[in-house]
């Protein structure tokens, strides 16, 4: 597990060299202090294998694309409990599109009433884990999306 | 200590030898026909539970360790006659939108029986940041109501007379500066400063570790704190200017031993903090206040609120040397679980907050909030609100559970299962101790680290199904849905209100004169020995904003980094 902000050896326990490893950003956005659901997630990741990058907290849509752009990333997954998804994660999609990373797929989790799905997906969010998910359903969310895309 | 037993070595011998005449006889028996269902039986925390407690489990307990109710080691609760006295206070948290919009939630549940006060700040307010700040994009009014001048807070409480009801306010890196504001409110309106009573959640060590919310680093926000206890000491003396919070211990991972222990250990910080600044333990300690969660394991719960009770009153009287009895008692107000709630048939969560919430009551909170129905998915609506409160007024008024103090008390469980939380938490607190106490291991990201990996701990027994959670991964129903829920709606035109009012205050004030404050401000935050809060409080009638006084002193003090703790 690693710092965004640091370069640095990686702590993961995952195949890191691999070619095929999935590599994941997991993000907080905006103000949102709750950071359990995103250490716990990162974790899980890990233990599937996946190469984890976490950011911290308070980290702008623009500041999460550009680690996801430089620690070249598959897949930036953001917990968010705030309420603020909608503006934040349509923020997301506009800055990734900007900046010519719209390849990277986005998994957004957290307290996100059903009723803001659509708003979310058509900002550019690719899948939504719902609150109550186990780990199986976090690993192959990440897992159908970055093989349905194919390794970029 | 004297060594008065509750019961003769003879009775206890007796017992034993007909428990175990009975495990090998009856209970050996049935257990070969109907083995039980789990090999281990523990509490939430890991504290083993045996099948039967016996008066020889309770045996090594001095009775000066239950004592009576509002009487040292206040194990029986913090004051004499506890609900037959004072029913607790039906204290639910409200703030979304503007401060007209919170003002009218307060209306309503005042109305509807509600006794005390309490708002939510929305996250810029919390981090010190004004409404038109760029960070504060998408949030403003968000989980809270949006503050950021003294105006803001009178129209908060527009109505409301601030000498007759209580009001908490959950507000914790920039709580200096709303106290300021509440203080100038006050005086404005000519109450007597004396007669104010509330709350402010203001404990800074459990942001870092748990609810995530700074400005600055460790050791400056814990002097803010200091000043905070100092002055409202002896300008509020009814108000508190503390609530040290072991729930967001909890909601972040921690179980109810690190809940109670770290907070403790917070505890003990500040009053270390206080104590060498000059002030006596007595002048400040009956102010310092409490908020824990109600979760679970019920009967670890209660237990642990005791537990609580008991640790505090010696670290008070034995390490601080209080003499007071009143710095010795643990006033909590407790909420109820919202970890615990799900949005898997989320009717379910009004049962899981009721149990709660008796839980609390069992265990003798003074002022609590029952979490809505429609917390797992959006801030509560008024509906949920008021279901919530008639929740406490059933356990109140309709199953006759005030009448006697302590009623759990002497139980042999629950007098056992006390003690051995007890024993735990000074276990705890010994090992923090040890590390060099609680700012340095704040710094060092060791709280962090442990709740993290509680964290993941439990999520791994709901991912295994060993923690149950109905109809979630036990009893699920395939056909629940969720989308059908109706939600508290966000008002959009929220930040635009705030904006226009912040540009109007900065057209109609006399900016050379905040200036010079501001520079007064940041100067006095360079040395330690200057209390903050008379300027502050200069500064908020002057019409400052919350984000100029906090940004004033991220000038001095920098921002917090924080430990990359996963």
């Amino acid at each position: 597990m690693r710092d965004a902000n640091l370069a640095g050896e990686s702590l993961s326990t995952g195949p890191a060299e691999a070619p095929d490893t999935i590599r994941v950003l997991v993000a907080k956005l905006g103000l949102d202090g709750h950071d359990r659901g995103a250490k716990v997630v990162a974790r899980i990741l890990r233990d599937a294998g996946m190469e984890v990058v976490y950011t911290g907290l308070y980290k702008t849509p623009k500041d999460v694309v550009q680690a996801a752009i430089q620690e070249d990333v598959d897949v930036i997954g953001v917990s968010l409990l705030s309420g603020s998804h909608v503006p934040l994660f349509r923020e997301l999609g506009r800055c990734l599109r900007e900046e010519g990373a719209g390849h990277i797929l986005v998994v957004a989790g957290g307290v996100i009433p059903e009723q803001d799905y659509p708003a979310l997906l058509e900002g550019g969010v690719d899948a939504i884990v719902p609150q109550e998910a186990r780990s199986d359903l976090i690993v192959t969310t990440i897992t159908d999306l970055v093989t349905a895309r194919g390794r970029i | 200590m004297s060594d008065a037993h509750l019961f003769s070595a003879s009775a206890i011998d007796a017992i034993r030898q007909s428990q175990a005449e009975w495990e090998e006889g009856a209970l050996a028996a049935f257990l070969k026909t109907r083995p039980e269902e789990k090999d281990v039986y523990e509490t939430e925390s890991g504290i083993p539970l045996k099948r039967i407690y016996t008066a020889a489990d309770v045996a090594d307990i001095p009775a000066e360790e239950l004592g009576f109710p509002g009487a040292y080691p206040f194990t029986r609760g913090v004051y004499p006659t506890m609900y037959r006295g004072r029913p607790w206070t039906i204290r639910q948290v409200a703030g979304f939108g503007n401060p007209e919009a919170t003002n009218q939630r307060y209306k309503y549940m005042i109305q509807t029986g509600q006794t005390g006060l309490s708002t939510d700040f929305d996250l810029p307010t919390l981090l010190g940041l004004d409404s038109d700040d760029p960070m504060a994009f998408g949030e403003v009014g968000r989980v809270g109501v949006a503050i950021d001048t003294m105006d803001d807070i009178d129209r908060l409480f527009d109505g409301i007379d601030l000498e007759k009801i209580s009001v908490s306010l959950t507000i914790n890196p920039s709580a200096w500066v709303v106290y300021a504001m509440f203080v100038a409110v006050a005086e404005q309106r000519g109450c007597d400063l004396a007669k104010l009573t509330g709350t402010l959640q203001a404990d800074p060590l459990k942001e870092y570790v748990a609810q995530k919310e700074w400005i600055y680093p460790v050791r400056p926000a814990v002097r803010l704190l200091r000043d905070l206890i100092m002055y409202s000491a002896r300008a509020t003396p009814k108000i508190n200017p503390v609530s040290l919070s072991g729930y967001h211990l909890s909601d972040v991972g921690g179980n109810a031993l690190q809940e109670i222990a770290f907070t403790m250990a917070f505890t003990i910080a500040y009053c270390e903090e206080v104590t060498k600044a000059g002030m006596d333990i007595d002048d400040f300690a009956p102010r310092l206040s409490f908020f824990f969660i109600s979760h679970q394991d019920f009967f670890e719960q209660i237990c642990k609120f005791r537990a609580a009770r008991r640790v505090y009153a010696k670290i008070v009287a034995e390490r601080f040397k209080a003499r007071k009895p009143e710095s010795m008692r643990l006033r909590v107000h407790v909420q109820t679980a919202a970890m615990s709630l799900t949005k898997v048939e989320h009717h379910n969560n009004l049962m899981r907050t009721a149990i709660q919430a008796l839980g609390a009551v069992l265990g003798g909170c003074q002022s609590m909030h029952t979490n809505g129905l429609d917390e797992a998915f959006a801030i509560p609506t008024e509906e949920a609100m008021k279901l919530a409160i008639r929740t406490q007024q059933i356990i109140r008024e309709e199953i006759n559970v005030t009448s006697v103090i302590d009623p759990l008390g002497g139980s042999y469980f629950i007098e056992r299962l006390t003690r051995d939380m007890e024993t735990e938490i000074w276990k705890m607190l010994d090992e923090v101790e040890e590390r060099g106490g609680a700012v340095k291991l704040v710094e060092e990201g060791w709280f962090q680290q442990k709740l993290a990996d509680s964290a993941y701990a439990t999520f791994k027994k709901i991912d295994s199904g060993e923690k149950i959670s109905v109809g979630v991964n036990r009893f699920a129903d395939e056909a629940s849905s969720t989308a059908e829920v109706h939600i508290h709606p966000y008002d959009e035109q929220c930040t635009q209100l705030q904006i226009d009012r912040l540009q109007a205050v900065r057209a109609n004030r006399d900016d050379a004169r905040i200036r010079t404050l501001l520079a007064e401000l940041a100067e006095e935050a360079r040395s330690d020995d200057t209390n903050l809060l008379p300027k502050t409080i200069e500064l908020v009638k002057a019409r400052a904003t919350l984000g100029e006084i906090c940004g004033a002193l991220r000038g001095v003090w920098g921002a917090y980094a924080e430990p990359m703790i996963v």
